[in-house]
This record gives structure tokens, sequence and C-alpha cells, in this order.
């Protein structure tokens, strides 16, 4: 599993407690995987982190077949579910649901089918169904963002944020970003949707721009926005005068904030390559017998020109 | 031609013609007072330049589905074929850098395939229209999975991005300008006036009005209608093209995610500017002003605070109906 930092919380992921392993060994576990389809960036990210880890562990593990289904909308996803219960005979279930309400159903369907079931990323509507959740930390995600800005304006300052798709993420971190910062002096001018678009960025900064006469720093939630916010600045020509703070973890950023790039200080984890981890979680306790279930939350880490060369992943299309 | 399919309705015509004229300029007309009496900076020479910059791309596509809605037919692959021949363009240049080095060749070779690719995905579409006789929803709701999975596909499920000495190099095609006019700009006037004068002025215009309006009695009358046709998606292929030229040197990348929507803001734009769906009539400075209503909208509700950024969706809604009531309203009652 790659290093990287994580908390356990409250999951008994014990190192291998050798069970009879035998009997296990002999037949194919299949595991199933069903994600959304790369439909931006962060997507992008997953379906590349899923496909590595199913490689690798396909290779190590003769008795483990994955069955990979991506999804272009919630209702697709519900079907690749009914599919993999009908016809692929999966035991196993690793789920990054589309949205939480329409595929809480769905799942607990696998669940009462007797699968093992672990849910990443977004949560479902209703607690319980899973035996192991892997997520990263939304409101610490906007938290550390909050606390980086504090940080870096102690004596106040007036910034912009480009908020994502109105979703229960984006409320939690952006709730959670208003709570750091309250008290500091730090006075948000404006708050808009980019919708996690390079494009929608780009537009909304732009109007921004041609808005306010001053502002110092902008909090662009991710990386794909940074990046669209970062080109609207420099066409106004006012890079010297605000700093950006994505966030994702995009290679490109991670990349810059190693170079000490002054417009691009820091940037706030929220690794694509989670669904890995939940991949050879679930993998780990057909192979070693360990305990599994419980819930795992990656921190959202906050990735500085110190130690960004542990975050830079070259290969990674993210 | 098409004034013999309709000189029994010509009194009734010119009545709503007129409506027609006025509709979308005075919709344009009150955009623009609304935006100058909330934010001063609304009128500044940035702001104006950002909102007719970033028009263009869906300006430049709206103007050739202008020609395709006239004619009768309908083009839903527009976004997801930007987006592919930005994702082609991006992977030709950065192919090219080591055999040319980062300077304009490889920027021109990139505009020329930008173009080659755009003319086949048109003629793609065309073709399927016209020779295969399938319905044009049909065939472009086809082509635009086809072009969208493409270029998810080059880019891995990521982003292709253009190598950063290119970019240099490329990046004023879309930030210079021409007597501080950017040249996006530029270009999508100078196609929205040739669009103006081909459909006005020329044979082919007339022949895509009459072919929208009754393609039987086009094809009675010695039209060729199958070619007409297939050049108007031809004709829109090489503006998305353009249009991509235009786009790429904004952010220097594609993803999956260039260009979602624009096939529905670039039809909104030619019906909001008074182009019947149906197809029979088009006027191409109606499409333009249809986009620049579009653009201001987004842009107005960004400059200001009135309503929660939940609600955005549903402003641009009302005044698309609303700019489409003020034309045809009064022809109803």
């Amino acid at each position: 599993m790659k290093k990287r930092a994580m908390s356990l919380v409250g999951a008994a992921l014990a190192a291998a407690i050798a069970l009879p392993g035998a009997a296990l060994s002999q037949e194919t576990t299949i595991i199933g995987v069903s994600i959304p389809a790369a439909t931006h960036g962060w997507t992008g990210g997953v379906n590349f982190h899923a496909q590595e880890a199913i490689d690798r562990l396909e290779q190590e593990y003769e008795n483990l077949d994955f069955v990979l289904a991506t999804a272009g909308d919630a209702g697709k996803q519900v079907s690749d579910l009914e599919d993999m219960l009908a016809t692929r005979n999966i035991d196993a279930l690793v789920v990054l649901p589309f949205e939480s309400d329409p595929l809480t159903g769905p799942v607990k369907r696998v669940k009462d089918a007797g699968k093992f079931v672990t849910v990443v990323d977004r949560g479902l509507a209703q607690e319980g169904i899973e035996d192991l959740y892997v997520a990263g930390d939304n409101p610490g995600f906007g938290r550390n963002a909050g606390e980086f800005f504090k940080e870096k304006m102690p004596d106040g300052g007036k910034i912009v944020v480009l908020r994502g798709i109105p979703t229960v993420i984006d409320n939690q971190r952006v709730e959670a970003f208003q709570t750091a910062i309250e008290g500091s002096g730090i006075e948000i001018l404006g708050m808009e949707h980019g919708n996690w678009n390079r494009d929608d960025a780009f537009e909304v900064m732009q109007d921004f721009l041609s808005r306010f006469p001053e502002i110092n720093a902008v909090w662009a939630s991710d990386d794909d926005m940074a990046l669209g916010v970062i080109e609207a600045i420099r066409q106004a020509n006012r890079q010297d005068e605000m700093w950006v703070l994505g966030g994702a973890g995009m290679k490109q950023m991670i990349e810059r904030v190693g170079d000490n790039d002054t417009m691009v200080p820091a940037d706030v984890l929220y690794p694509p390559s989670m669904i890995a981890t939940a991949i050879e979680l679930t993998a780990l306790k057909y192979v070693s017998g360990a305990a599994i279930e419980g819930r795992y939350i990656l921190n959202s880490t906050l990735v500085t020109p110190e130690n960004a060369s542990q975050y830079y992943y070259p290969d990674s299309p993210f | 031609m098409s004034a013999e399919a309709s000189t029994p309705a010509a009194p009734a015509r010119r009545m709503r013609i007129d409506l027609h004229v006025w509709g979308p300029l005075v919709a344009l007309v009150l955009l623009i007072l609304l935006g100058a009496f909330l934010n001063a900076n609304f009128l500044s020479y940035g702001n104006v330049t950002n909102v007719l910059a970033r028009s263009a791309f869906i300006g430049i596509i709206a103007v050739g589905m202008t020609f395709v809605i006239t004619a009768g037919g309908l083009d839903l692959s527009v976004g997801s074929m930007a987006a592919f021949i930005a994702g082609v363009m991006i992977i030709v240049m950065n192919w090219l850098v080591p055999e040319l080095g980062a300077g304009w060749p490889v920027v021109l070779a990139g505009m020329g395939a930008a173009l080659l690719v755009g003319l086949v995905a048109g003629a793609v579409n065309g073709l399927l229209v016209t020779r295969a006789g399938i319905e044009a929803f049909i065939v472009t709701l086809g082509t635009m999975g086809i072009f969208r999975s493409l270029v998810t596909w080059l880019a891995d499920g990521g982003t292709l991005s253009l190598n950063f000495e290119v970019r240099e190099v490329y990046r004023p095609v879309y930030y210079g300008g021409l007597f501080g006019v950017a040249w996006p700009i530029v270009v999508f006037a100078v196609i929205a006036v040739i669009g103006e004068i081909v459909m006005r002025r020329t044979a082919f215009g007339r022949h895509c009005a009459a072919i929208g309006s009754n393609d039987q009695v086009a094809r009675y009358s010695a039209i060729h209608v199958d070619t007409v046709r297939l050049l108007t998606y031809v004709f829109l292929g090489i503006l998305v093209g353009i249009a991509t030229i235009m786009y790429v040197p904004r952010l220097g990348s594609a993803s999956s995610t260039t260009g979602l929507l624009w096939e529905l803001e670039a039809i909104a734009a030619v019906i909001i500017g008074g182009t019947v769906l149906k197809g029979g009539f088009g006027r191409v400075w109606g499409t333009a002003v249809g986009v620049l209503i579009l653009s201001l909208i987004d842009n107005i509700l960004n400059l200001t605070d009135l309503v929660s950024p939940y609600l955005n969706g549903a402003i641009q809604g009302v005044i698309i109906i609303l700019a489409v009531v003020l034309q045809r309203g009064r022809k109803a009652g």
C-alpha cells in the first residue's frame, strides 16, 4: 500500500491475524468495483488508481478476480450493481456512490445478499449498511485550508471563494472553512460556484477581478478551478497582488508547490487514490483474513514546499 | 422558391417579422441597462472584453448552427466535437514539438489539424443524416457520445495539457488582439458578418430556408437538398474547429469536461435570436445577439450578490424564456 499520512478512526485494522487461510485461498473471490466515469480531473484520478490497484492485486493474488464498472450517472450505477449481483456472482463490492440517496437502496440489496460492502468517499443516506467506509475528510479539507489562510494572513485580508458543484461535500468544506477563519479579520468578498471546472472558474474569476479592485488571496478549493483562476489573474496582470489555494492534489499543482511558486504556496490533499486504499483493504480481507470492518478516514493533509515531493505522482493523469 | 411556398401567409409574416426583429435586441438592451445599473465596472473595457471574448466560442459555433437549424437539421454533437478537436490539436502540437521546435509552425499545424478534424467530423454527421437517412437528432446524439468518449480516452481520463513553450507562443491568439480588440472577438465578428451575408444574399442561404420549410417542395424546385444539408454540417464542423482554435490558447488544456453543454447553449442562442427551431427561417445576427444575452446573464450574476448562487440556473432559464416570449408572445394573442 502507498505510504501516506492516514488516520485510523475506530477501525480494527490489525496486522494479518493468521487465520487458517488455506480454505480461503483455494476458490476465487470476485470483487466488484463500481465508480463514476471519468467526467472530471478528480474522477479521472479515481479511474486511474482503481485500474492500477486492480492490475496489481490480480497479478499478486491468483485467487482474486475483479469486475470494474464505471457509470456516467446514478441510474447507470444502479444497473451496474444489479448486473454484478445477478450475473457476475461477486463476493464483495467496492462502491464510490455517484450520489448518496439514489444508491442507498441498491447498495443495501447487495449487503442483504450477504456480500461484503465497502463504501468510498460519499457516505450512504442510511447508516450501518457498509462493512467498511473509506473517505477523505471534507470538514478537515475546509478547516486545513482555513487554518492556512489564517497563518498566511495574520492581519486579515480580502479573499474570494470559488465553490464546487452544490453538494453536501461542498457545503461541509465551506462551512468548516468559514468556521476556521472566523474572527481572523479575513473578509470573504464574494463566493460563487465554479463547479470544479476549469472554464467556469476562469470566467467566475474574471468577473471577481472586474468587481473587486483589491483581492489578497483566492480559495479556489480545487486544483482544476485553481488553474482557471490563475489564468484569469494572469490575464488581468494582477499576479503580484494575490495567491491561490486549490485542493485535491493534482500533479501539476503539487509540482508548482514544490517549485516554490509564489502564486501557489500550498495545496490541500483530497487524494483520488482513496479508491486504491479501499480496494486494497477489501482484498486484504480475502487474502489475509485480517479484520477490516470499520471506518477509515484519510487526512486532508496540507502540502507545502517542504513535503511536496512525497505527494507527487508523475504517472497519474491527475 | 421559399417565396412560392409562403406567399399566402405573406401579410401575417411581415407583422411577425417586426416583432422577431426587435425581441432579442430589446432583451439585450434591457440586460445591458440592468448590468450598468448594478455595477459600475460593468461597462469597463476589461469587463466588456471578457464577456465578448468568452462569447466567441459559442458564438462561432452558433453561426454554423443557425444554418443547420434553418435547413431543418440539428447538431447535438458540437460540444463534444470541440472537446475532441481540442484533444487532437494538443496531441498533434505536443507530438510535433521535437520535430519543429516550439514556434509558429507547430501552432499552425495544430490549427490545420483542428480544421481538418472539424471538417471530417462534420462530414460524418452530414453523411449519416443525408446518405443513411437517419434523423439528425439520433445521429448527432450518437456522435456526441462518441466524441466525448474519444477525448476521455485520449486524455486517459485526465487532462491533456499543451506543451508549456508552445502555449506561450500560442497564448496571444486568445489574449492578444487587433487595436485593443481581442482576437476571439474579431474572429467572431468576421464570421457573424460573413454568415449574415451568406444567409441573406446567396443561393445557399435561401436554399437552406427552402429546405427547412418544405424539403419536398425544395426537391421539386431542383435544389440539391442532400448536398446543401451535408454542407451545413460540414461548415458547422469547420466552425467548431475555428472555435476550438480560439479556445485552446485560453487554458491550454482539454479534458472530458471541455465544451460541456455547448451544444445546448448554441441551440438556445440560435432560438433566442429568432431562428425557427423547426427550420425554414434563420437569422445570423439574431444568433449573435442571443449569444451575447446568454453570456451577459452569467456575467451580471457574477458581478452582483442579488440572488443566491444556487438560483443562477433558474434566473438564466427565466431570462431565456422571456427573451423568446418578447419576440413571439404577441403573435399568439
